[in-house]
C-alpha cells in the first residue's frame, strides 16, 4: 500500500474540478450520500448485463490468461506462508517450499519459526508493539485535524478560501523526501529525535493534505438545507460541526482511516529517517528491512517475520475492503 | 517524566500512546470550546480557528522544509558553503549517478505500463464473471501489505537455491537436456533491475485493476449494446469500445503509478540496498542523505524527484481539461 498512489491524481484532478473526474470514472456522481444510491443502481445494471452477456470474453485462451495472472499474484505469497510454517530450517534451505506438501515432509510443519521470531533473541513482538503505538495516534490525529479544516473549507465562507484549499491539497505532490533533512535537524535540536512523538507528528503532517482533500469532498456533498436548518435553530459552527456534520461523515472517515492506517503501518521511509532501527521505537518494517540485509537467507526467520507484519493490514483490508475501494475511487480517480 | 520520551516496555509504551491521544483530545476540545464562545465570532476568526492546526502542520511539515531543501541543494556536503549547481552537475555527469538515472527511467516507464496493462487486461477478463470478487481480491492483496513484505516475498522467489524462479529455471534447462545452476538473480547486472521492477508491478497492478474495473463498469449500456448488435467480437469490443471509453482513466492510472514508482525506495532498499547497479533516485537520496551524510547532494536528489513529478502533473491536468472540453 502506498499513499501516493491515491494522492497524486487527486491533486491533479481537483485543479480541473472534482465533478469532471467523477463523471469520467464512475459515469455518475458517487460522492458521499449519493454513492450508495448510484452504487445500487449500478449493481442492478451490472446484474442485468451479466445475465444477458454470459460469454463476452470467455474463450479458453482468455480464461488461461486470467488464471495465469491470478497464479502469479498468489503463489509467491503462498510460498512464503508455507515456509513460515516449516520448522526444519535445514529443509527450508534445501528443498523448495512446494515439496513440503509431500507426505515425507509433513512432519516439518509447526509454529517454531513464529516462536523464534517473537522470542527473546529477535524480539519481533517488541517491534509489533512499536508499530501499533506509532500507528494509532498517527491515524487518529490527522483525521481530527483534517475534519476541522475540511469543515472550514466546505462550510465557512471567507476570503481566499479557494486559493487556500488548492494550496493545501496541492501539497500532496511534495515528495516527503524533500522534507526529511530539515525536519530531522529540528527534531534533533529539540531532543525529540528517535521518540514516538516525532513519528506521530511527521505522519500527521504528511497525511494531512490527502485527508483534508478527501474529507472535504465528502463533506461538501452534505445537503445545504441540513446546515441551514441547524443555523436557523441558532446553532453555531461548533454545534453544526459536532451534531450535524460528524455523524454523516462516518463512511468517509472509515475510508481515509484505512488509507492512513495502511500507509503508516507499512511505512519504511519515515520510520528509518526519524526512528532509526532501535527496539525502543522502530516499527516492524524498519526491523524487517534491516534483517533482510543482515540475515538475507534466514528464511525461517524472514518468512515468519514478514507474516507477523502483514497479518494486521491483511485482516483490516479484507474486513474493510469496501471502504478502501470507495476511498480509492473517491480520492484518486474522482477528485 | 522521562518515560514520556523514552518509555520502556510494552505497558509504558501503550500508556504514553494513551497520554498522547488524551492530550490531543484536550487541545482540540479547548479549541472547540473557544470557538463556541457565546457571542458570534467574526467569520474569519471562526475559519482561522478551524484551519489553524492544519495550516501550522503543513506549513512546518511540508512548505518550510521543502524550501530549506531547495536551498540546501545548492550548498556543499555540510551545508556551509554555496556551490551553485555543482550537486546537480554531479548527478547528470558522474557514471555512478547516470546509472541511477537510467534505472529511474526504467522504473518510471516500465512499472506503469506493465501494471496498467496487466490491470486492464485482468479487469476486462474478469468483468461480470462468477468469481469477480475473489479474483479482484487476489490481485488487490499486495496493496495491503508493505513494500518491505512484498520484497521479502519476492526475494524468496529469487533465492538461487530454493526459490520458485530458480527451480523453474533449472527445471526448464533440464527439459532441454542442460544441467545448470541458477544464477544470483539480484546480482545479475543489468537484468536485476527488471527483477526489482517486477516486484513493483506486482504491488501496483491491483490499484490499476480496481480503478479500471470501476471505469469499465461505468461504460453506458447502449454503447455496449450497439456493438453487440453490430456483431463485434469480444476482442474488437475491448479494443474499439472499452479502451477508448475509459481512456482518461487509463491516463490517470498510468501517471499515478509512475509517480508512486518514482518516489518509492522500499523495494530497492530492502532487496539490494541499491547495490549491483540497482539504485534509483529515491534510494540514492536516502543513501546520500543518511548513510553518506552528504546534505547537499541528498537535497539535490530530493529536488530532482520533485521536479520530475511536475510535468507529469501538468500533463495529467491538461489531459483532464481536454476531456472536459470534449464533454
Amino acid at each position: 500500500m502506498s499513499r501516493p498512489a491515491a494522492s497524486q491524481p487527486a491533486a491533479a484532478q481537483l485543479a480541473v474540478g472534482s465533478q469532471t473526474a467523477a463523471a469520467q470514472v464512475a459515469g455518475a456522481k458517487t460522492t458521499g450520500s449519493q454513492a450508495v444510491a448510484s452504487g445500487q443502481a449500478r449493481r442492478r445494471r451490472a446484474d442485468d448485463r451479466a445475465a444477458e452477456a454470459k460469454n463476452r470474453l470467455s474463450s479458453p485462451g482468455v480464461s488461461a490468461a486470467a488464471l495465469a495472472i491470478a497464479f502469479f499474484w498468489t503463489v509467491p505469497t503462498a510460498g512464503l506462508l508455507v515456509t513460515s510454517f516449516r520448522d526444519d530450517r535445514r529443509e527450508i534451505s534445501r528443498s523448495g517450499w512446494w515439496e513440503a506438501f509431500l507426505p515425507s515432509h509433513w512432519g516439518e510443519f509447526g509454529l517454531g519459526n513464529y516462536a523464534t521470531a517473537l522470542g527473546s533473541q529477535n524480539k519481533l513482538g517488541t517491534y509489533f508493539i512499536n508499530s501499533f503505538v506509532v500507528t494509532v495516534p498517527a491515524v487518529v490525529i490527522p483525521i481530527c485535524l483534517a475534519l476541522l479544516a475540511a469543515y472550514a473549507f466546505a462550510w465557512i465562507e471567507f476570503r481566499g478560501r479557494n486559493i487556500l484549499f488548492v494550496a493545501v491539497f496541492t501539497l500532496q505532490v511534495v515528495p516527503i523526501q524533500v522534507t526529511m533533512i530539515p525536519l530531522l535537524t529540528r527534531y534533533v535540536e529539540w531532543g525529540l529525535n528517535g521518540t514516538y512523538w516525532v513519528l506521530w507528528l511527521s505522519h500527521t503532517m504528511f497525511g494531512l493534505p490527502l485527508a483534508v482533500f478527501l474529507l472535504h469532498n465528502f463533506m461538501r456533498e452534505i445537503p445545504r438545507s441540513l446546515i441551514e436548518a441547524a443555523r436557523v435553530d441558532g446553532a453555531g459552527h461548533v454545534r453544526i460541526f459536532l451534531r450535524v456534520i460528524l455523524p454523516l461523515m462516518t463512511p468517509a472517515i472509515a475510508s481515509f482511516a484505512i488509507f492512513q492506517f495502511l500507509w503508516v503501518w507499512n511505512d519504511l521511509l519515515v520510520a528509518l529517517a526519524f526512528a532509526g532501527n532501535t527496539p525502543a521505537v522502530a516499527p516492524l518494517t524498519a526491523r524487517l528491512s534491516d534483517m533482510v540485509g543482515s540475515r538475507g537467507s534466514a528464511w525461517y526467520l524472514l518468512s515468519a517475520g514478514a507474516f507477523i507484519s502483514m497479518a494486521v493490514p491483511m485482516a483490516v483490508f479484507l474486513a474493510l475492503q469496501r471502504f478502501f475501494v470507495r476511498g480509492l475511487l473517491a480520492g484518486s480517480v474522482k477528485g | 517524566m522521562d518515560f514520556l520520551l523514552h518509555p520502556s516496555g510494552a505497558g509504558q509504551k501503550l500508556l504514553v500512546m494513551l497520554i498522547a491521544i488524551a492530550l490531543f483530545v484536550a487541545v482540540v476540545g479547548l479549541l472547540l470550546t473557544l470557538l463556541s464562545a457565546p457571542k458570534r465570532l467574526p467569520r474569519w476568526l471562526a475559519a482561522l480557528g478551524f484551519l489553524a492546526p492544519v495550516l501550522a502542520a503543513v506549513g512546518f511539515g511540508l512548505v518550510w522544509p521543502a524550501l530549506v531543501t531547495v536551498a540546501n541543494s545548492f550548498k556543499n556536503k555540510n551545508g556551509t558553503e554555496f556551490v551553485g549547481f555543482a550537486n546537480y552537475i554531479r548527478i547528470v555527469t558522474e557514471p555512478q549517478f547516470l546509472i541511477v538515472l537510467r534505472n529511474t527511467v526504467l522504473w518510471v516507464v516500465l512499472v506503469p505500463v506493465l501494471a496498467t496493462g496487466i490491470g486492464l487486461l485482468y479487469a476486462a477478463l474478469i468483468d461480470r464473471t462468477r468469481f469477480e470478487k475473489l479474483a479482484k481480491t487476489l490481485l488487490f492483496m499486495p496493496m495491503a501489505i508493505s513494500m518491505v513484505g512484498a520484497s521479502i516475498i519476492w526475494k524468496f522467489v529469487y533465492d538461487n537455491k530454493v526459490g520458485l524462479m530458480s527451480e523453474a529455471y533449472v527445471g526448464l534447462a533440464h527439459l532441454v537436456g542442460q544441467t545448470v545452476s541458477a544464477p544470483q538473480w539480484l546480482m545479475n547486472v543489468p537484468w536485476n533491475n527488471i527483477f526489482l521492477i517486477v516486484v513493483m508491478v506486482w504491488i501496483q497492478a491491483g490499484f490499476a485493476m480496481t480503478v479500471l474495473a470501476a471505469a469499465i463498469k461505468a461504460i453506458p449500456e447502449d454503447i455496449v449494446e450497439a456493438g453487440r448488435v453490430d456483431g463485434v467480437t469480444s476482442w474488437q469490443m475491448f479494443a474499439h469500445v472499452t479502451v477508448p471509453m475509459i481512456r482518461p482513466t487509463i491516463v490517470v492510472v498510468l501517471t499515478t503509478v509512475a509517480m508512486t514508482s518514482l518516489k518509492a525506495f522500499d523495494v530497492v532498499r530492502t532487496m539490494t540496498g541499491g547495490n549491483y547497479d540497482t539504485s534509483v533516485v529515491a534510494n540514492e537520496f536516502y543513501t546520500q542523505s543518511f548513510s553518506n551524510q552528504n546534505k547537499g547532494l541528498g537535497a539535490a536528489l530530493a529536488v530532482v524527484l520533485f521536479v520530475v513529478i511536475i510535468p507529469v502533473i501538468v500533463f495529467n491536468v491538461r489531459q483532464l481539461k481536454r476531456s472536459e472540453d470534449v464533454r
